[in-house]
């Protein structure tokens, strides 16, 4: 199966600290792959190359085969839809203007006749509709990245990229957002996107990606990255990781029994 | 509404003055040189002749230069996604003025009557371009860089003007202080033809990009990845900033306010869309200068209030009471 969006020895760097060093990863039609790791090991920055916002140092980036400095941002536009961790807005615009916002790229094509469906069915999928004449920077943070989701959907694109879609949300909200990625993804689409919760991402992602320190660590079926004796080095802390007693998926827990926590995880941890 | 408002404005004004002429005449008197022999010619025997070399050049003129402060005005704002941008943030306006003053105290005459505005314009303009320059650094322009990079530029600027004044004799600097208040006495209709096609061109431009500014306002990233050329647009829309503004300045001064004041009344009327906001700009900013422009004619008899004074007279008050009543109603500007 080819890959839609392929990432080769990708770099990069702030200053003198590398974020990214020489990191491969293929995203593929009909899959939502997750990509995980501690704090500051690049996953942003990653999603951020691969959606075009960062020229890495070395290494290449291609959509659909094609480098991504060839495409036009409007037509890329219409290939891959990106949720950012944070949402702001500089004037009051309402929910509704937002969520229409998603249809900018596909303005002066036939797809336009479909606005008023697209933009209905993303607020309805994302249980907004209610809010749709609200300002949207008076909402709160879970409103606005359900509504900012809305905008992603309502772009209509074979590739989503989302970060942190579930930082804010309510336990059914997360559920919600990431079933309708999953739906997406039966339907043909590619998903990538950055979660915390390992379980939450064991249960909906087909593949994921661990990164540590700007390299892949591992990347795998859910149940082949996530070991715990990995994961406790990957996140220098004792991790445990027990099977659902029923269907057998992969639960992660922090090990939260003293016994569990060797002396040397404690020391390396970050002095600040 | 605004539309109608703004006409009965431009009647009034030109009928306004130290000779009074009915709107009925004033009208009269613009349907007869379309060929339309409806309402009657002025009275007085030289109504007419009044009309047309005094009163409409300046009535026009005052609704061509607040229609482009309006809008370059919203355009700052939607550029950088900040309520309190305006235009002299950029450096046009102290830019405009360094090179106003220059002229005036060194007594330079290379285009005749017409130095002064030359060169005013085009001192606006390379200080607005010089600001982008300082400001840009590996093809990216940082909002904050850039508006850091305009006080900067700004208070030499200030500096520059006031050696200027020190150099300047006293006539020179009487000249100065009053081209700095800003006045449409004097305008003519070559002034007018020559402000017209930067104020439409820019007026054009800025409203083909209604529907990117409305991007802009999710931010830089979501308007990247919605289609949206961001560091090209910005660049494209600064000079258009600059344009509109240079153009208005240089023949009338400096009119301190219509930039900053117009949007933010205009937004609270029509909502945050810049489809909306920008056709809306551009009428409230003719309305309102014809109506400052009528009070600095009429409000003390025989003499003209300096413009520039008057709008930031009402302008500012009136400033800080939109922003008292949105942080009492609202909390803020988002």
């Amino acid at each position: 199966m080819a890959a839609v969006a392929q990432v080769r020895g990708v770099t990069v760097s702030f200053g003198t600290h590398r974020v990214l060093d020489g990191v491969d990863l293929d995203l593929h039609a009909g899959e939502v792959l997750a990509l995980v790791g501690p704090n500051g090991t690049g996953k942003s920055t990653l999603l951020a190359v691969v959606a075009g916002d960062l020229t890495p140092e070395s290494g290449s980036v291609t959509v659909h085969g094609r480098p991504l400095g060839d495409w036009r941002l409007q037509a890329l536009a219409r290939e891959r839809a990106v949720l950012t961790q944070e949402q702001r807005i500089s004037f009051p615009f309402p929910v509704r203007d937002v969520v229409e916002m998603g249809r900018a790229p596909w303005r002066g094509r036939p797809e336009e006749d479909l606005d008023d469906l697209e933009v209905a069915a993303a607020m309805q999928t994302t249980e907004v509709e209610h809010l749709a004449g609200r300002a949207f920077g008076s909402l709160s943070g879970g409103e606005k990245g359900r509504a900012s989701f809305a905008r992603v959907l309502a772009q209509q694109t074979g590739i989503l990229m989302l970060d942190e879609p579930t930082a804010a949300l309510d336990i059914g909200h997360q559920e919600t957002l990431l079933a309708t990625a999953r739906q997406r993804a039966l339907a043909g689409a590619a998903v990538l996107v950055v979660l915390h919760d390992l379980t939450l991402a064991a249960a909906h992602a087909d593949r994921m990606v661990l990164l540590e320190e700007g390299r892949v660590a591992a990347s795998g079926s859910p149940r082949e990255v996530l070991d715990a004796a990995v994961l406790t080095r990957v996140y220098r802390h004792p991790v445990e990781v027990v099977a659902h007693p029923r269907t057998g998926d992969p639960i992660v827990l922090a090990d939260r029994t003293d016994a569990a926590r060797p002396v040397d995880v404690l020391t390396q941890e970050d002095p600040c | 509404m605004l539309a109608v408002g703004l006409v009965v404005a431009l009647l009034v004004s030109a009928g306004s003055g130290q000779l009074p002429i009915p709107a009925d005449e004033v009208l009269g008197s613009v349907l007869h040189r379309l060929g339309l022999d409806w309402l009657p010619m002025p009275a007085h025997p030289r109504g007419d002749d009044t009309l047309w070399t005094v009163r409409f050049p300046r009535v026009a003129m005052a609704a061509l230069v607040g229609a482009a402060l309006a809008v370059a005005g919203a355009l700052m704002q939607g550029v950088f996604g900040n309520p309190l941008a305006e235009p002299s943030i950029v450096g046009v306006s102290s830019g405009a003025a360094v090179a106003a003053a220059t002229v005036i105290v060194f007594g330079l005459t290379f285009a005749g009557d017409w130095t002064v505005a030359v060169a005013a314009f085009v001192g606006g303009l390379t200080t607005t371009l010089l600001v982008y320059a300082l400001a840009r650094s590996g093809g990216r322009t940082e909002v904050v860089t850039l508006v850091l990079t305009g006080i900067a530029v700004n208070a030499v600027a200030g500096a520059l003007l006031a050696l200027l004044m020190f150099l300047g004799d006293t006539q020179a600097r009487e000249q100065i202080v009053f081209w700095q208040l800003g006045s449409l006495n004097g305008s003519r209709w070559p002034y007018v033809a020559v402000v017209a096609p930067f104020a439409v061109a820019g007026i054009v431009l800025a409203l083909a990009s209604a529907r990117s500014l409305d991007l802009l306002a999710l931010g830089e990233r979501p308007a990247r990845h919605l289609g949206v050329h961001v560091e090209r647009l910005r660049i494209g829309l600064i000079v258009v900033v600059a344009l509109l503004t240079a153009a208005a300045v240089s023949f009338c001064g400096i009119v301190a306010f219509v930039g900053l004041v117009v949007p933010h009344l205009v937004r609270m009327v029509t909502g945050p869309g810049h489809r909306l906001v920008l056709p809306a700009c551009l009428l409230a900013g003719s309305l309102v200068l014809v109506v400052a422009d009528l009070a600095a004619r009429t409000l003390v008899a025989y003499s003209d209030l300096p413009l520039g004074m008057l709008t930031s007279l009402v302008g500012g008050p009136f400033f800080f009471w939109l922003l008292w009543r949105t942080r009492r109603t609202s909390g803020g500007w988002s």
